[in-house]
């Protein structure tokens, strides 16, 4: 009992949180975060087509800083997964993942991203969520231009939101070392039983 | 001008194939069959089980144990010339009676004829019919997804393995009628051994060798990968 108490590692919280200064940092780093994105388009499917779309003249993802396409993931700050994923890309989806450094985040566009869409068969995986962490959805069979520059600028609000206090965003999301998942299974089974995923999604405002 | 047309001008020095026709009127069944089915059946007799003209296209259902020896011929015969194989899959019906059929289509492209060619592999037999491989390079891939979908062997295929799904893919043959849409295994058991395979052990034989994924591959391919083979050529 006569041991003093060991001192807490000096971090932004124990200097008093939020200040003038790390608020002021933060806005500045997030502006020019959510302002040079570097996305990583990994189109499997006709959504890769409207992601091209997006990015050429008419459209014009460099208006949001976008316009350096990575094809390499190491360079990457978001994972655009555009078109459905086959069990068998499952494995090198996640690879792709774990190669982007932190910060990054991660897009599912479309219905067979999001949800495994009308492909509910044995080959395809039923959302990618069910592989990585995933930021913003949109849908759409596949999503128009607008519809993935509105994802885009969500995601843009979702960065402008961080706190560089906030150690979870530095820290690399690991899956469950036993199911190799980052959800629980019963929850993967639960979202992707016969018909499970498009009823329990489309009920949303109604 | 019709002489210096491309597609008019055989190979085979004089023998040109007739000029290409639109069909009309095509009847459903019945019709001129393709002359090559009457060549097969005087020489072949009782190997030639049905020939059939649908949608004036011949089906010739031939016996299972004859398959090689008739498309070699039909490959080599210079009256026959089907120089392209275009495709081979499998037909599975719903009742349980019928039995399973192996489809080749050929192509004659000297001749300007299209054949196809059955193999009925009845229910309770061994679904194994000989692979067209010595003749038809191309039929490799096409006899793997043959038998990745519906597990039909191809006796003499150089590497038959799976092609479409993963190498140690263990819930059965998906285009078989007995295999539920979804798999048989539950969603998340599905993406566990989906994630636990290594993405690089899907590269062909050359690559792997000198991949280090060496390792990570099952056990008959490395033993064959040691003794030295070579998929392709």
């Amino acid at each position: 009992m006569g041991l003093s108490p060991r001192p807490e590692p000096r971090s932004v919280e124990a200097t008093g949180g939020e200040n003038w200064v790390t608020t002021k940092l933060d806005a500045l780093v997030n502006w020019s975060r959510a302002n040079s994105l570097w996305p990583m388009p990994f189109g499997t499917a006709c959504c890769a087509i409207e992601f091209m779309a997006t990015a050429a003249s008419k459209y014009d993802l460099a208006r949001f800083g976008m316009e350096r396409m990575s094809f390499s993931p190491r360079q990457a700050d978001v994972l655009i997964c555009a078109g459905r994923v086959p069990f068998k890309l499952a494995p090198v989806i996640r690879r792709i993942w774990q190669q982007m450094p932190q910060p990054k985040w991660c897009i599912s566009m479309g219905a067979c991203a999001s949800s495994g869409g009308m492909f509910d068969n044995y080959a395809v995986v039923q959302g990618i969520d069910t592989i990585i962490p995933v930021d913003v959805y949109v849908p759409g069979c596949p999503p128009r231009p607008e519809g993935l520059l509105y994802g885009i600028l969500l995601l843009q609000e979702k960065v402008k939101q961080e706190h560089m206090g906030d150690e979870t965003i530095r820290r690399e999301m690991e899956p469950d070392p036993k199911s190799g998942l980052y959800i629980p299974p019963a929850a993967i089974d639960e979202l992707s039983e016969p018909f499970g995923n498009s009823v329990h999604q489309t009920r949303s405002g109604l | 001008m019709t002489s210096s047309s491309p597609v008019a001008r055989a190979g085979d020095g004089g023998a040109a194939g007739p000029a290409p026709v639109t069909p009309h009127n095509v009847p459903h069944r019945g019709g001129p069959a393709n002359p090559t089915a009457e060549s097969l059946r005087a020489r072949f007799g009782d190997a030639i089980r049905r020939i059939d003209v649908v949608w004036g296209e011949t089906t010739v259902v031939v016996a299972r144990e004859r398959l090689l020896e008739i498309v070699r011929w039909l490959h080599d015969d210079p009256e026959q010339q089907y120089d392209y194989l275009s495709d081979v899959t499998g037909v599975e019906f719903r009742d349980p009676e019928p039995p399973l059929e192996v489809v080749w289509h050929l192509r004659s492209l000297p001749r300007r004829r299209f054949l196809r060619l059955k193999v009925e592999l009845p229910r309770g037999t061994p679904l194994e019919v000989e692979s067209v491989w010595s003749v038809y390079r191309g039929a490799d891939w096409l006899e793997r997804e043959c038998y990745d979908m519906f597990g039909i062997r191809f006796t003499g295929h150089p590497d038959l393995r799976r092609i479409l799904m993963w190498e140690q893919y263990r819930e059965g043959f998906p285009l078989r009628k007995d295999f539920p849409l979804r798999g048989r295994f539950s969603r998340a058991e599905q993406l566990r051994q989906a994630l636990a395979a290594n993405p690089e052990a899907r590269y062909s034989m050359e690559e792997l060798s000198i991949a280090d994924a060496f390792e990570d591959l099952p056990e008959d391919m490395r033993q064959r990968l040691k003794a030295g083979e070579r998929t392709g050529e």
